[in-house]
């Protein structure tokens, strides 16, 4: 996504002053996208050039408007369907696929390291969501935060799956496996 | 020091013995404190729901102790095992086992009657603790008449009522979609802080096991990790610092 269909879907709504876009746009986002006022009027200008936007001035601000060609390129915008586009080059995808191929013997230890620290994070983000729902939070933040956990989520389900996957090639070539590392589950 | 709600020590546990043995546990310590809740995690076959069955002294362990509230199981006499099991555990499964020709209200009754308590008495722990589980009434319905995440709580009540002080989640969450899933594990966590009760919940989705203070991972019968124990008021903080 870009700030320029962001900053279109804002205006669909209404006229707006350029600083008060900026606060919209990271209230709309659930404080996950910060912007600087600058990239917001840069994003303006080149909005009103392409005839999106037009603008007046009211109270001695700028005011900005959407236009017939804006509310289109929007329209297009929510229209647009996800690509089909590689994953991203995740630093933990990588750092787990790496193991397999140059170090095979620890890579089980990797994926389980690297799941007991994500599940951390999840139990972290699980505790700021609740204390948010408890704080009687608005539901853009709400469901921001439910993306992160949902995103956590999904990287420990992969995590499960490569010791699946692991624990299966090790089944299959080792007569008895053993885990790799073994402690106690002591508080 | 507050004695632990559950001790698991260096636990083993076969199936079976000679060439056939499977060892579904091999030398697991688990420490559970009142207050806590701590989820099992681990792939399917792990020994997740083995270590349950022994923490609620269903069978025996093959080498080790489990200690509930401080008392080894060990050599418990039957009778004092049953009681044991009726004052200080509950258990919840995935499936509910509610008795279906009995209401709500008569299922969290039922483990006081067994254990003698009078019908007044029973009663009213059986309403607190359905009340406490969040479902509400009328309690003289029949299981079937509530939905699957209704028909959890009335199971949850069951195995809290009488202020049991371990309760063993096998789990819970299975048969529930994930808003009501999510409700489940939170009455079990709000059960943690609001009455002390220790859980161990077990689980293979880590959006429940991460309701939990601390998540112990097994495989193939061994603990092979665990989350540090997380603090409940300084995260509290964080986002109140945040705001």
């Amino acid at each position: 996504m870009t700030i320029r269909s962001g900053l279109l879907a804002l205006l669909a709504s209404g006229p707006s002053h350029g600083y008060q876009l900026k606060t919209s746009f990271e209230a709309a986002t659930g404080g996950m996208w910060k912007l600087n006022v600058g990239q917001v009027y840069t994003t303006l200008d080149r909005l009103g050039r392409d005839g999106c936007v037009v603008v007046d001035v009211h109270d001695d601000q700028k005011r900005y408007a959407i236009t017939a060609a804006g509310r289109e390129e929007l329209e297009s915008w929510w229209q647009a369907l996800p690509g089909d586009e590689a994953p991203p080059r995740d630093e933990l995808v990588m750092k787990v696929l790496l193991a397999i191929t140059a170090a095979p013997q620890a890579a089980l230890a990797v994926v389980t390291g690297q799941r007991t620290a994500l599940t951390e994070v999840l139990q972290r983000r699980r505790r700021a969501l609740r204390a948010e729902a408890r704080g009687g939070a608005d539901l853009v933040a709400r469901l921001a935060a439910d993306a992160a956990v949902v995103r956590t989520e999904g990287d420990l389900r992969w995590l499960d799956l490569c010791e699946a996957r692991l624990l299966q090639l090790h089944r299959t070539t080792e007569p008895n496996p053993r885990p790799v590392q073994n402690q106690e589950a002591h508080r | 020091m507050t004695t632990p709600a559950l001790q698991v020590v260096d636990v083993v546990k076969r199936y079976g013995s000679g060439p056939t043995e499977v060892r579904a546990l091999t030398d697991v310590s688990l420490t559970v404190a009142p207050g806590e809740l701590v989820a099992v995690m681990g792939p399917s076959g792990c020994g997740k729901s083995t270590l349950l069955h022994l923490a609620g002294g269903l069978e025996p362990p093959s080498a080790g102790h489990v200690l509930v509230q401080g008392i080894d199981l060990d050599g418990l006499p039957p009778a004092e095992m049953a009681r044991l099991r009726r004052n200080h555990v509950g258990y919840v499964f995935q499936r509910l086992n509610l008795v279906p020709s009995l209401t709500a209200l008569e299922n969290v009754m039922l483990p006081l009657e067994l254990d003698g308590v009078r019908r007044k008495e029973a009663r009213a722990e059986a309403e607190a603790a359905l009340a406490g589980a969040g479902l509400a009434g009328p309690w003289d319905r029949f299981p079937d008449d509530f939905s699957g995440g209704q028909q959890q709580r009335i199971a949850i009540a069951r195995a809290t009522v009488g202020e049991r002080s371990l309760l063993l989640a096998d789990e819970p969450t299975g048969s529930l979609d994930t808003i009501n899933a999510e409700l489940v594990v939170e009455l079990l966590t709000e059960l943690c802080v609001r009455r002390g009760t220790a859980v161990v919940l077990v689980t293979h989705e880590p959006r429940f096991a991460s309701f939990a203070d601390r998540v112990v991972f097994l495989r193939d019968g061994r603990v092979v990790d665990q989350t540090r124990a997380t603090d409940r008021a300084a995260d509290d903080e964080a986002v109140a610092v945040r705001r």
